[in-house]
């Protein structure tokens, strides 16, 4: 059959044109169309990975500052702290200073009082002892003047005696 | 180049005959249909509007050029001519009282066909389009495309990224201007043949055997050790299977380029009947009425063609690719299949 039967001309002229068509279109076609395209892929490329570049600069540039920043404020925070504690400490060894400076006057006051309180008991006991002796020798003298009643005491203190 | 198509085409002459020679009151769709999709040594564009095509015969190493011209007479008969004869699209060499010699030898006719003619045009719209892409791509460089180049630069990506990338691998470079040539060529010639008055080139046997043998010298010259080893030593069979094993895969490279072959005569072939099938209903029910209908479904078969001489395209580049692909590959599966041994590398 003649539609299935390949013919030897077409065969031949189909396989020098093709041959002449795909050297052709090679070197003058889709060598410069294909480097061309790579070309331009290429740039494209690259401009995208310097964007990229750029874009993650400008985040660490960003994230520099906000360390800088970060670090700025918390130095700042320690300096407040610890300036409020020297304040707070001086405050406080004031007071304490003061309470104990108290204390201490109250102490010695009291001290003091009980120094001046004992030393007047003791006078007063001695003044107390004196008077009474001197109080004493004058009823005996008044008393004892009489021999009756030098008698009658002498008495009572043996009836004491033998009672005890 | 230049001097040679100068040559050729010199050859050619437009003759404004009448009209064909009267149909002889029966129409028979099947000699209509074989004599349009069929080679011939003329091209009518229309009723009346023929180019006789340059006849080149080698006989017997003599080369004989003259035009198809001289096989019709003054009345459109066909006659015999310098001791040639045509007969039913075929010539031949006439004996003495003008009939055709069947088993003469030497005869080779290497003729501008209408074929032929549409593929130099072919080829001369291919140089003009991608000549002029390559010019666009130096002047305008690193630039967006424009105009033609837009068109054609997608398909040229998708070629290169989803048909070679995709299925040859790295190697894939080598084989991109054979990929691209079949692709545009088989597509260029697709929609030239759908064309009124288009000759039917990709739909030609002698066409897709050519393009088909291409693939296959290439496939069979890239194959590497590990492609020859999967023919002569398939990995994971037994070796009592090679004489199986071994004509089956050798069949194997054959059919796959044949296949191509056949599909695109086929595919393009079928297109081309069916429109003219539907064509010759008007003329098969000697009716008017028919007309709308049969131009109706003719205008879907014609879109439908053009959809079918994209795909025809691509399905040939992609195969093509695919075979290069796994005539390249190095296939690594070896220990995958969990039966083969290791050292088999």
């Amino acid at each position: 059959m003649q539609l299935v039967t390949p013919g030897i001309g077409l065969i031949f002229w189909q396989l020098v044109t093709f041959l002449i068509v795909l050297f052709l279109l090679a070197k003058f076609a889709w060598k410069p169309i294909m480097k061309a395209l790579h070309e331009r892929e290429a740039s494209i490329e690259d401009a995208l990975s310097a964007a990229e570049r750029a874009k993650l600069e400008i985040q660490s540039l960003k994230a520099d500052n906000e360390k800088l920043l970060a670090e700025a404020r918390l130095e700042r925070d320690r300096i407040l702290k610890d300036a409020s504690d020297a304040g707070n400490a001086l405050v406080e060894s004031a007071k304490n200073k003061a309470n104990e400076e108290g204390a201490r006057m109250i102490a010695q006051a009291r001290e003091a009082i009980e120094n001046e309180k004992r030393a007047a008991i003791t006078e007063v006991k001695n003044m107390a002892a004196t008077l009474s002796l001197e109080i004493a020798e004058r009823i005996l003298r008044k008393e004892l003047s009489n021999p009756d009643a030098q008698q009658a005491l002498a008495a009572d203190y043996i009836r004491e005696v033998t009672l005890n | 180049m230049k001097k040679l198509l100068v040559l050729l085409f010199s050859f050619l002459t437009i003759a404004a005959h009448a009209a064909e020679p009267a149909e002889g009151g029966e129409f028979k769709p099947g000699d209509m249909i074989t004599h349009h999709i069929a080679d011939d040594y003329s091209w009518h564009f229309a009723d009346g509007v023929v180019l006789y095509l340059p006849v080149i015969l080698v006989d017997n190493g003599e080369v004989n050029v003259f035009s198809s011209s001289n096989f019709y007479n003054e009345e459109h008969e066909i006659v015999p001519y310098n001791g040639y004869v045509m007969d039913h699209g075929h010539i031949y060499k006439a004996n003495e009282a003008g009939e055709p010699i069947a088993d003469y030898a030497g005869l080779y006719d290497i003729s501008i066909t209408k074929n032929v003619a549409s593929m130099f045009v072919s080829v001369a719209l291919m140089f003009f389009v991608f000549f002029g892409i390559a010019a666009s791509y130096k002047k305008n460089q690193g630039k967006a495309p424009r105009g033609m180049q837009s068109f054609f630069e997608p398909i040229i990506i998708f070629i290169r990224d989803e048909i070679a990338k995709a299925n040859i691998g790295p190697k894939y470079e080598r084989y991109m201007p054979y990929l691209l040539t079949i692709f545009f060529f088989i597509w260029f010639n697709n929609l030239l043949g759908l064309m009124p008055g288009g000759a039917n080139l990709t739909g030609n046997i002698a066409v897709t055997l050519v393009l088909a043998t291409m693939t296959l010298l290439i496939t069979v010259f890239s194959g590497n050790k590990s492609y020859w080893g999967h023919i002569f030593a398939t990995p994971g069979v037994p070796v009592w299977l090679a004489p199986i094993m071994i004509p089956v895969e050798l069949i194997g490279i054959i059919t796959k380029p044949f296949s191509l072959m056949i599909r695109l005569f086929a595919n393009i072939t079928a297109g081309h009947i069916i429109i003219l099938s539907l064509f010759s209903l008007i003329f098969i029910f000697q009716s008017v009425a028919v007309g709308p209908l049969s131009v109706a479904f003719a205008t879907f078969m014609n879109f439908l063609e053009l959809f079918v001489a994209l795909l025809q395209a691509y399905i040939f580049t992609l195969l093509s690719a695919m075979y290069f692909g796994g005539a390249v590959e190095e296939h690594d599966h070896v220990g995958d299949l969990g039966h083969g041994d290791g050292a088999h590398h």
